[in-house]
């Protein structure tokens, strides 16, 4: 297939691509340069925002609706796309540049079938007919070890599960046996322990047909497992780029360093209470949806200290944020109890006594969604302090002041501004104030480093992890990322389908880890190392395999 | 299949409870007249009388929910009751007025439907061009004007000025097909006018919503050319909004009938009602009600069930 | 005075649409409160023989009672366009204020209200009118609530909708978890956010009633004489079209330029307010 004589499969030079929005252009891509040759995979990483998807898009001669390739030169198997006929492209996308999209979901169509969508690509471009697609397609099914290979792909995509979709996805884009796969974010909406399998089948499969790939994701672990080569982007421009074991043991730039900036955080673990009491006990709670049959908590029990964090970990849909609702009581439990300081709390919020309301206090993944768009920060902070505190005039002046310090924002800069106008961890850290602001001793964090960039993240961490010492504050903190886990945990409880099914201190659960589903999770985050998912692969295949344990 | 027919038994089940409530509506609201109908109907002549004879022939004598059933029986059986204004039988006075109605009516949408379901593909893919601006305008500016506005306008030049067709549509029983057409050609082009800017205007926001799904963006980066992505990827998802919009449309031309029946002096179920109105003639004017109603409920459920049975992920459950 | 600024510059970035738009909405205002200056004769004052033809004296011509046509034209702004505007104001408060509140509410307030909007909503509504008409008569007022009434329907749907999208905002959880009250929070925390959806609303809302009161009087069974009012002129004066004479067109295309104007402005602040969303 790679007979010709040229080595570079993908030449991209000086690429400027521009988007339309309040009425201008504004430059998404500003200039990138990037080389591929035949059978090479090549890693895009950078945060959002930082155009590394329309680049990917870039690559197959297309731009999103609403944004045009602006300037630069696109040469694909010496054919330049920024000038192509969208003939010529149509032709080359799909036989010869496949993609393969974030959510799989939302990309297959929902009227036909899996294996039909397989099968147009390969007759649409003339190279074969439908009895080869389908045997080709259960093949390559087959090789991705999906389940059921001769069956699954007469089945809709919603009847099919987030994980197999998505390498249904993968034999989709080589159905042609294309030169070149564009990989975007293909396993960001999967959970970590369904995204070590879908990333071992996708390298291989890649390897198998020898075809060049650029894998776009915003996580440096995974795009080491999959690459040779790392390019480095942000804000449209390229920051550097070397093969992967350089910029993993010898990072060049300030800005790729910080990409790793979250590991590096560690608290100082305090040494347990020799008499503990609990600030918040959650005993042997039960919990049901409105109108749902089956209960998404089922007898969860946990403690928690004062100046102590916990740390909630499980995948979606183990009942982590459901549990952060049930103790705010916005949903009331069908069984158990929440007691503050030994005291039982109403199951409904609206019961609750203020003093209770403003002990409690809940940060957000979001901050977006968290902080009312046309509030100023002003206002923000100052409602709690007059609801709660009944601060008023001068008095409420200087706390908001106080409280911008303690967040480290300038006042005199940030107290009247929207929320349109902060950056995201400066809008989670008016957050933070504003939780602070209700002089609360237990907070819930679900997930407030989740949205964020990596260097950003440390810093709310950082920043947590200070006040939770000064104000002897006690955490929950609900997350699925076990580095900030790690970071930041005294305790750990992990959670799976609405139970408990691990806790304790920190070390005694993750080092080394003893229960079966705690050692699947934990082993199943990627690490900053090439060799990691080779390691794990050899580790679980020497225990006679994971999936046996029943999850 | 077992949640499909579910999901179709209930919504067959709440539009017939919608229907017996609306019928209840209608029929509770003329009961509740301050008073009593037979004297509200005969006004300034009222003898005890009269009023007594009549309660008697309204049988207003009855206890209300029996008059209810009565009325409701009677109606599901095609009789409505006699009227006080001409003592007719009203079915025999609606039949052949339900049936002139329906007909201007589904001649107006023969002619509106593909017109509108054209011109509104065409806007949602050629978005932001020259031509989706002009329609935008010109839709706006129509589905601005009143009924009676766009029905002169017709009656001006078409009939009044160049004389090509006749002003008056009032068409009697027995008149031949091809001229009950040219009769009823410039009321079904009024009605047209109007129905076809609104329903260009949802098409082409429903096409522009469903062009905008991801897998639409992915049948593009797999090649396929632009015509198959029409008729493959983008149709088979787009018969519930369709459906919903004809639907809509169909629901709006009967309202809309009422006055272009009126401008132009055609013989059907909406001037009966504006007359019945006028007179309050109330049998008469619960009879058009309820049928009004009844035909924009049915019409309704019907696109709900086109949308249910098209949709794949109900048709292929888990 | 930087606010005047903002808004003459948003006014010359306007669409042509838009700004013809405004003009006629100025204009019509002008007229309706300027009416008694403007009109030369009393609104139903009988100042000649029937259907005189236009001329300087009578510019319109006179009607079939021999009113003249340009007073009742310039009376008819004020009486169409207030009753109208008030019946939208009434519908709007309606629907507004229970659409807000079943979506903070939800359950079962939020499901028997929705339940009677859909009931309400299952009639055609120019149907529904006529029949709510006949039986408590014909009178302004109850035009006016009949109509409110009905429409209120559609603006709940829509008030329900966009609250609904701002409900599920943590921010909303953060003032319950607070222990704010409903009604604080609607107007703190919901009204803000879906003020631009319903202004555009109140817009549009304004055009359909509008439009059906004209009907509704064009079938002689809205406004009542001898109330000068668009739809009424032009059933008075509709035998004249068969005579190739323009004067019923006059009052109609009043009702048509006004909707126009109105929808033109509607249109240009949601495609601002939407943030080009269905330009891309």
């Amino acid at each position: 297939m790679s007979s010709e004589s040229d080595p570079l499969l993908l030449e991209i030079s000086d690429l400027q691509v521009e988007g339309f929005s309040e009425d201008q252009w504004h430059e998404i891509v500003k200039g990138v340069d990037l080389t591929l040759k035949r059978g090479e995979v090549l890693g895009l990483i950078g945060e959002s925002g930082a155009g590394k998807s329309t680049i990917g898009m870039a690559a197959m001669g297309y731009a999103k609706p609403g944004c045009r390739i602006k300037g630069g030169s696109i040469k694909f198997n010496g054919i330049e796309l920024t000038t192509a006929s969208e003939e010529e492209k149509r032709k080359l996308r799909g036989s010869r540049i496949a993609y393969v999209a974030q959510s799989a979901a939302a990309s297959f169509n929902p009227a036909h079938k899996i294996i039909n969508q397989f099968s147009e690509t390969v007759i649409h471009h003339g190279l074969g007919n439908r009895k080869q697609a389908y045997a080709d397609a259960k093949e390559l099914y087959r090789r991705l070890k999906m389940p059921e290979p001769d069956q699954i792909g007469f089945r809709y995509p919603h009847q099919v599960s987030g994980g197999q979709l998505q390498r249904a996805m993968t034999a989709m884009a080589l159905s042609c046996r294309p030169d070149l796969i564009i990989f975007d974010e293909p396993t960001t909406a999967l959970d970590v322990t369904t995204q070590i399998e879908v990333l071992v089948t996708i390298r291989d499969i890649v390897r198998q047909y020898n075809t060049a790939a650029i894998y776009i994701s915003h996580d440096l672990a995974i795009v080491a497992q999959m690459a040779d080569r790392i390019k480095v982007l942000r804000y449209g421009d390229s920051v550097e780029e070397s093969a992967t074991r350089d910029m993993l043991s010898n990072p060049r730039e300030n800005y790729t360093k910080t990409l790793w900036a979250v590991r590096t955080f560690k608290k100082t673990v305090k040494p347990p209470d020799p008499q503990p009491a609990a600030l918040v006990k959650v005993d042997d709670i039960t919990a049901t949806y409105p109108g749902a049959s089956l209960p998404v908590l089922s007898n969860v029990s946990l403690e928690i200290q004062r100046g102590e964090t916990v740390a909630i970990v499980g995948e979606s849909g183990s009942g982590k944020s459901t549990l952060a609702k049930v103790i705010t009581g916005l949903l009331p439990q069908d069984k158990g109890q929440i007691l503050y300081e030994g005291v039982g709390l109403s199951s409904k919020y609206r019961d609750r006594s203020s003093y209770h309301l403003q002990k409690i206090q809940m940060i957000y993944q979001m901050a977006d969604t968290a902080m009312n768009p046309r509030h100023r920060v002003r206002d923000i902070l100052g409602r709690p302090l007059k609801f709660f505190l009944n601060l008023r005039g001068n008095e409420k002046e200087k706390r908001l002041r106080e409280l911008m310090e303690m967040i480290e924002l300038d006042p005199d800069k940030f107290l009247d501004r929207l929320p349109s106008e902060l950056s995201g961890g400066e809008k989670q850290r008016v957050c933070i104030a504003r939780a602070i602001a209700a002089q609360p001793s237990f907070i819930i964090c679900d997930e407030v480093t989740s949205a964020l960039d990596q260097l950003v993240a440390e810093g709310i961490l950082r920043l947590l992890d200070r006040l939770q010492q000064e104000l002897n504050l006690g955490y929950m903190f609900i997350t699925h990322d076990i580095a900030t886990v790690n970071a930041i945990a005294d305790k750990v409880v992990v959670m799976l389908q609405g139970q408990v099914v691990d806790q304790g201190a920190k070390d005694e659960v993750f080092a080394p880890p003893q229960h079966e589903y705690t050692k699947l999770l934990l082993t199943s985050v990627p690490e900053m190392d090439p060799e990691w998912m080779d390691r794990v692969l050899a580790e679980r295949a020497a225990k006679g395999g994971m999936k046996a344990a029943g999850y | 299949m077992s949640n499909i027919l579910r999901i179709l038994f209930q919504r067959l089940a709440l539009g017939l409870f919608t229907l017996f409530i609306v019928s209840l509506i209608i029929f509770m609201g003329i009961t509740l007249l301050p008073g009593d109908a037979a004297e509200a109907m005969l006004g300034q002549s009222a003898t005890p009388d009269t009023v007594a004879a009549l309660r008697v022939q309204l049988g207003l004598d009855l206890p209300p929910h029996t008059r209810y059933f009565n009325w409701l029986l009677g109606a599901l059986q095609g009789d409505f009751g006699t009227s006080v204004g001409s003592g007719q039988q009203i079915s025999s006075l609606i039949g052949t007025r339900f049936a002139n109605t329906l007909f201007l009516a589904i001649f107006a949408a023969t002619i509106a439907v593909p017109l509108a379901l054209i011109l509104g593909i065409l806007a949602a893919l050629y978005r932001s061009s020259v031509y989706d601006r002009v329609v935008n305008v010109v839709t706006l500016a129509s589905i601005s004007m009143p009924e009676f506005f766009i029905s002169y306008i017709l009656i001006l030049f078409v009939s009044v000025k160049a004389g090509w067709l006749p002003s008056l549509a009032n068409v009697q029983t027995g008149v031949p097909f091809l001229v009950r057409l040219e009769m009823t050609l410039l009321p079904a082009l009024a009605l047209t006018l109007m129905s076809v800017a609104h329903m260009m205007r949802m098409t082409r926001a429903s096409i522009i919503n469903l062009l905008a799904n991801p897998y639409i963006e992915m049948a593009t980066l797999k090649g396929i050319k632009k015509a198959r992505i029409i008729t493959h990827h983008a149709l088979p998802n787009a018969w519930a909004p369709i459906v919903n919009v004809i639907v809509l449309n169909l629901a709006y031309l009967i309202v809309g009938v009422v006055v272009v029946e009126v401008v132009f002096v055609y013989p059907g179920l909406g001037q009966l009602l504006v007359d019945s109105v006028q007179r309050r003639d109330l049998p008469v004017v619960q009879a058009a009600c309820l049928i009004f109603a009844a035909t924009y409920i049915l019409l309704n459920l019907f696109a709900d069930i086109i949308s249910i049975v098209t949709n794949p992920r109900l048709l292929n459950p888990k | 005075m930087n606010k005047m600024r903002f808004a003459w510059n948003e006014f010359n970035k306007a669409p042509l649409t838009a700004k013809i738009g405004l003009l006629i909405i100025v204009v019509y205002v002008f007229v309706a409160i300027f009416a008694p200056l403007i009109a030369p004769f009393g609104e139903s004052e009988i100042v000649g023989r029937k259907y005189l033809p236009w001329s300087n004296e009578f510019l319109l011509g006179t009607d079939n009672l021999g009113r003249d046509m340009f007073t009742r034209i310039v009376y008819g702004a004020r009486n169409t366009v207030g009753i109208a505007l008030i019946t939208t104001l009434l519908a709007f408060s309606l629907g507004g204020i229970f659409g807000i509140f079943a979506a903070v509410m939800g359950g079962w307030t939020e499901l028997v209200l929705s339940r009677v909007v859909d009931i309400l909503m299952a009639i055609p509504s120019l149907i529904f009118s006529m029949l709510l008409l006949t039986i408590f008569g014909t009178s302004v007022i109850s035009l006016i609530l009949i109509i409110g009434v009905l429409d209120s329907t559609r603006v709940y749907r829509l008030a329900r909708a966009t609250s609904l999208n701002i409900v599920v905002m943590d921010y909303i959880d953060v003032a319950r978890l607070r222990g704010e009250k409903i009604g604080w929070i609607i107007i703190n925390e919901i009204l803000p956010n879906i003020s631009a959806p319903l202004v555009a609303e109140f817009g549009i809302r304004f055009c359909f009633v509008f439009l059906t009161i004209s009907s509704l009087s064009f079938l002689g069974l809205g406004i009542q004489p001898p109330t000068a009012d668009w739809g009424g002129m032009v059933r008075d004066t509709a035998d004249l079209i068969t005579f190739d004479d323009y004067t019923p067109l006059i009052p109609a295309a009043a009702i048509a330029i006004l909707t126009i104007g109105v929808n033109f402005v509607v249109d240009w602040f949601l495609q601002k307010t939407s943030g080009l969303k269905d330009e891309l």
